[in-house]
């Protein structure tokens, strides 16, 4: 909507809770630039030390495939069943591996 | 590229697998207009009612009683207010911006809940809102967090994070004035006088008069009817009322074999003339939030040049 009265822009959040694990979408924020941004997703999402870690991105310039392409989009791996390991098969009496 | 075009029947046999499999909606998924709109309803009514529902609260912070209770009393409203936030930013992803939201509010079209329309007297409403108000919206929100739309789920697992604090701090409240002078116990039985009737109004009307929850309870927006969480909830909080010495202001409550409460009618036309504008507070609430937005404007305004300029 074009409106000089507006929100500001629409961020995803993304959180890291622990050091060293991955950071995990957490929901969206509305702000006018970087830093504000930062700031209202700290305000926003961890307000009882949820996160060691805070990403901000503006959600549109987020690529995702849309629902109705999800099909065909991941077709490729449907086939290929044998990137999994139990495809495979093993002598008996094979302890660990 | 194999995409047929499917029609809405086929869609909407399609979405309704969707969700008797418990999966959850997506934004971007393919939904029923009345879908949509209900959850734009729902959504919206409880973001307002999160924003609208610091007021009652705001206007104790300069009078709490102790640098602890309004250090406490601070990081609850602000909770409030992250809240609003969660569920503004669910709300928007229907395709509403958070500006036309707030404008249906401002226009009253949108609603909150109406019982944020009461005032808050002395500082024993602060126990029994936090008690009461807070845990009657837990009871809903826990229920919520198995709603069928997934941002609407996840912002409901958030905050009832969050809210168990709330309820606690208020019961804390309660339970410190019924510990104190005859005085302080007689100031938390009039304020649980006062507000047991409109939190278990929050629930909504009885089921046989709630035109909505059909579609509502078919497409899982609504996992349990309005009667089944109020009952939950009235048998959850007498005994706590029980425990620090209040009476349940209902002279019809009555105790079942099974141990379960049945509670005395409630006022309907308290909680319509609430829903319909006329409560005690309607006007001051609503003109309060236009008052700081608009107040505000020269804020956004300026941010969003020194924004761009960056």
């Amino acid at each position: 909507m074009e409106n000089k009265d507006t929100q500001g822009e629409l961020w995803e959040v993304f959180i890291q809770s622990k050091a060293g694990q991955s950071f995990k979408h957490a929901g969206s924020i509305h702000a006018y630039d970087r830093e504000m941004a930062i700031d209202n997703a700290r305000d926003t999402y961890t307000r009882r030390g949820e996160g060691t870690g805070l990403w901000v991105v503006k959600s549109k310039e987020i690529v995702a495939v849309s629902p109705s392409e999800e099909g065909y989009f991941f077709d490729p791996s449907n086939d290929k069943v044998y990137r999994h390991p139990t495809f495979y098969e093993m002598p008996e009496g094979l302890k660990n591996m | 590229m194999n995409i047929t075009a499917l029609s809405k029947e086929e869609l909407l046999v399609e979405f309704e697998a969707k969700i008797n499999a418990e999966q959850k909606i997506e934004p971007l998924d393919w939904m029923p207009d009345e879908y949509r709109n209900h959850l734009i309803r729902q959504i919206s009514q409880h973001a307002h009612s999160e924003i609208i529902g610091m007021q009652p609260e705001g206007n104790w912070i300069t009078r709490a009683p102790s640098l602890r209770s309004k250090k406490i009393l601070l990081a609850k409203i602000q909770d409030e207010a992250g809240h609003g936030l969660y569920l503004y930013s669910a709300a928007e992803t229907l395709g509403v911006t958070r500006e036309q939201y707030i404008q249906w509010l401002h226009e009253g079209k949108a609603k909150y809940s109406s019982v944020f329309n009461s005032p808050a007297l002395n500082w024993a409403d602060m126990g029994a809102i936090g008690w009461l108000v807070d845990g009657a919206a837990i009871t809903n929100q826990v229920s919520l967090q198995k709603t069928s739309y997934g941002p609407y789920a996840r912002a409901m697992v958030r905050i009832c994070k969050e809210e168990s604090f709330h309820q606690r701090q208020g019961y804390e409240i309660m339970w410190k004035m019924m510990e104190g002078t005859k005085d302080q116990q007689e100031m938390a039985q009039d304020a649980l006088n006062r507000w047991w009737w409109p939190s278990l109004m929050m629930f909504g009307p009885h089921d046989s008069d709630s035109p909505r929850t059909g579609n509502a309870m078919r497409w899982k927006i609504k996992r349990e009817t309005n009667d089944y969480l109020r009952e939950k909830f009235i048998n959850k909080t007498i005994p706590q009322a029980e425990l620090i010495g209040l009476k349940i202001p209902d002279n019809n409550l009555v105790l079942l074999e099974d141990g379960t409460y049945k509670s005395g009618d409630i006022n309907w036309d308290d909680f319509w003339k609430n829903v319909n504008g006329n409560g005690p507070c309607n006007e001051q609430r609503l003109a309060h939030h236009i008052k700081a937005h608009t107040e505000g404007a020269w804020v956004r305004e300026s941010a969003f040049v020194s924004g761009f300029q960056k």
